[in-house]
């Protein structure tokens, strides 16, 4: 068995609000080993980003980790100091954004860009620098990374953005990767290339990653396991192929449902009904239940434990309990 | 996978980085009136770093015998002072201390407002204060505020320097500020984050870049304010003292005389106007040359 790089415990996020607290992460248990990749999905609004950005200790001036622990190779990073964090943020762990067209400093070249991490956390030379960044060009497949260097982010172009970002995260050889929506705003081809790429690269340097994405058709090409966030609240967990062959969770099963299947003309498109709640939003029992087909009294009372389906796979739903009936279930009234 | 893109061969860094400021200077230089104006502070700046090789006249010297000489007299093309000392000899000579006062008091104030900007807008918790404070020195009208630091430290050029740039700090501080909150937002800074840069790594070497385009428009504008109230403050007797050759100073000097040698005025005071008109104008058009050249996707 590997080694578990990092280990998350209940995590509890909070945003400080007028009203009070709102918590958009509550209560997150999860953990990713050596060489793994770990798809968080959600819908927008679910938690997932401000899951990585707690990992990450970048969360905005009014949020907080307000419980939890966060061990990332034994070291608890929800304890530490700002300044200890600047240490390992870059440097164990690193991230790439969403919009490769405003995560690059539109007034500096791509070569003074690749070179801050270089010289801040491994101690570089300019000089030294420079070659080591070309060098990470070259790995992240831009052709002649010499030019490059010297090039500003406005001339390149979405995909060969990304590829720089990926460069950059990667410069000083982080054993976690957080990936945050890498390829949503890429056209689909340069989706396919870069998804290839963080595959590549992951194999390549042996770190592990954590996938957020709201895409399933990512979720199949690169994951190894799977969770499914739903309004700050992991619902179900397991290897991919559980997630997609045999989901047990109604807002899985939504989720896969959702997305268009070309080989099947009989295929129709189910949209899940409702919309996310907001965060300060007071849902009793499981906070699914209002948009749940299934619903039943139960659900509007207890919030569901957690149930393990397999070793792997784990749900939060009160339909795994012994002795309910999945169509038993009726829509719970209207809320 | 991507050796089939297009592999072709770029222009090194240098010519990109010269051609982006050539780009700027083209459309600064398609503005008629900036060409006025960098014609002028060129001729400015011509004559204050040349003054002793254009004027072989001693500017303090005088010769009562040949007071208030006319413009146009052999000699003394723009005549003559009470005291009987050449008016352009003056004029060359206060070319230099206007700008020095001018370009003095803009980079203390710049240097100021831009450390109190950036710290406000980059960090919440000392924003309030800072900012605060920034309003304490605006309740105060700025040539009350110059006088104050006058009365203070005493009557000297120097002095004017400095309480014109502590004047300057207050609208500096706000422009910084206003522009680092935008970029403190982008996610190039958070990506910066990502890499464990430190905060004054940050602010320093990713976010002061990128505020440049409003500090330039700003020291250009500046500095004609600050040529415009050195002359005031010497004209109200609180700068230059005599007789020293400075523009305001020659003004208030030549105020008894208006009847009788006009000139004595009208020339300073005509200097004052084409240089505070030259900075303005080619501020302006400083801001609408960068405006388009900050842009991402021109």
């Amino acid at each position: 068995m590997k080694e578990t790089v990092l280990e998350v415990k209940d995590l509890v996020t909070t945003f400080k609000s007028a009203d009070g607290p709102l918590p958009a992460v509550r209560g997150a248990s999860f953990s990713v080993k050596k060489g793994e990749t770990l798809c968080i999905v959600g819908e927008s609004g679910c938690g997932k980003s401000i899951t990585a950005l707690s990992i990450m200790g970048l969360l905005p001036s009014n949020g907080m980790i307000a419980d939890g622990s966060i061990y990332f190779n034994q070291r608890n990073l929800a304890e530490m100091s700002p300044k200890q964090m600047q240490k390992v943020r870059g440097n164990d762990v690193s991230m790439i954004f969403q919009e490769p067209m405003t995560a690059l400093n539109p007034v500096f070249t791509i070569g003074f860009q690749i070179r801050e991490p270089l010289m801040i956390h491994l101690k570089l030379s300019k000089k030294q620098a420079h070659m080591r960044g070309i060098e990470l060009l070259r790995m992240v497949g831009i052709p002649s990374p010499v030019e490059r260097m010297n090039q500003f982010p406005h001339e390149l172009s979405g995909g060969m953005r990304q590829r720089v970002m990926i460069a950059i995260a990667l410069s000083c050889n982080p054993s976690l990767l957080i990936a945050d929506e890498p390829t949503t705003a890429l056209d689909v081809t340069i989706q396919a290339q870069i998804i290839d790429l963080l595959n590549d690269l992951k194999e390549q340097l042996d770190m592990s990653m954590i996938m957020i994405t709201h895409d399933m058709g990512v979720v199949a090409e690169i994951a190894d396991r799977v969770i499914v966030m739903y309004a700050g609240e992991i619902i179900e967990e397991g290897r991919v192929e559980e997630i997609f062959e045999n989901p047990q969770h109604p807002y899985t099963k939504g989720l896969l449902a959702s997305v268009p299947n070309v080989d099947d003309p009989e295929f129709d498109l189910k949209p899940i009904a409702g919309s996310m709640p907001m965060l300060n939003e007071q849902i009793s029992g499981c906070r699914f239940h209002p948009r749940c087909p299934y619903a039943f009294d139960k659900c509007m009372e207890k919030s569901p434990k957690t149930f393990h389906v397999t070793d792997k796979q784990s749900v939060r739903c009160w339909l795994q309990e012994e002795g309910v009936e999945q169509n038993g279930g009726r829509r719970a009234s209207s809320l | 996978m991507s050796t089939e893109l297009v592999t072709q061969q770029l222009p090194s860094h240098k010519k990109k980085k010269e051609f982006a400021l050539f780009k700027t200077w083209k459309r600064l230089i398609k503005n008629k009136m900036a060409i006025v104006g960098l014609v002028i502070i060129a001729f400015q700046l011509f004559i204050a770093l040349a003054a002793p090789v254009i004027v072989g006249v001693d500017p303090n010297k005088q010769n009562l015998e040949l007071s208030e000489l006319p413009i146009g007299t052999e000699g003394h093309w723009l005549g003559t002072d009470n005291y009987g000392r050449d008016i352009w000899s003056r004029i060359v000579y206060g070319a230099r201390i206007s700008l020095l006062v001018g370009i003095g008091a803009v980079s203390l104030g710049l240097a100021g407002g831009v450390v109190l900007g950036l710290l406000s807008g980059y960090y919440r918790r000392l924003d309030g204060i800072i900012m605060r404070f920034v309003d304490l020195m605006f309740a105060f009208p700025g040539i009350l505020l110059a006088m104050l630091i006058i009365a203070i430290l005493g009557t000297s050029l120097v002095n004017v320097v400095i309480a014109i740039s502590i004047w300057s700090i207050p609208t500096c501080a706000r422009i910084v500020r206003g522009s680092v909150l935008s970029i403190k937002k982008q996610e190039y800074i958070i990506a910066m984050r990502s890499l464990g840069a430190s905060d004054l790594r940050i602010m320093v070497r990713h976010v002061l870049p990128n505020c440049m385009a409003p500090i330039i428009v700003f020291a250009t504008m500046r500095m004609a304010t600050a040529i415009l109230s050195t002359a005031s403050l010497s004209f109200l007797g609180l700068g230059a003292q005599p007789p020293t050759p400075e523009w305001g100073a020659m003004i208030a000097a030549g105020q008894e005389y208006m009847w009788t040698s006009p000139h004595m005025i009208v020339i300073p005071g005509i200097a004052i106007m084409l240089v505070v008109f030259a900075f303005n104008v080619v501020g302006d058009a400083l801001r609408d040359a960068l405006d388009q050249g900050m842009s991402l996707d021109k």
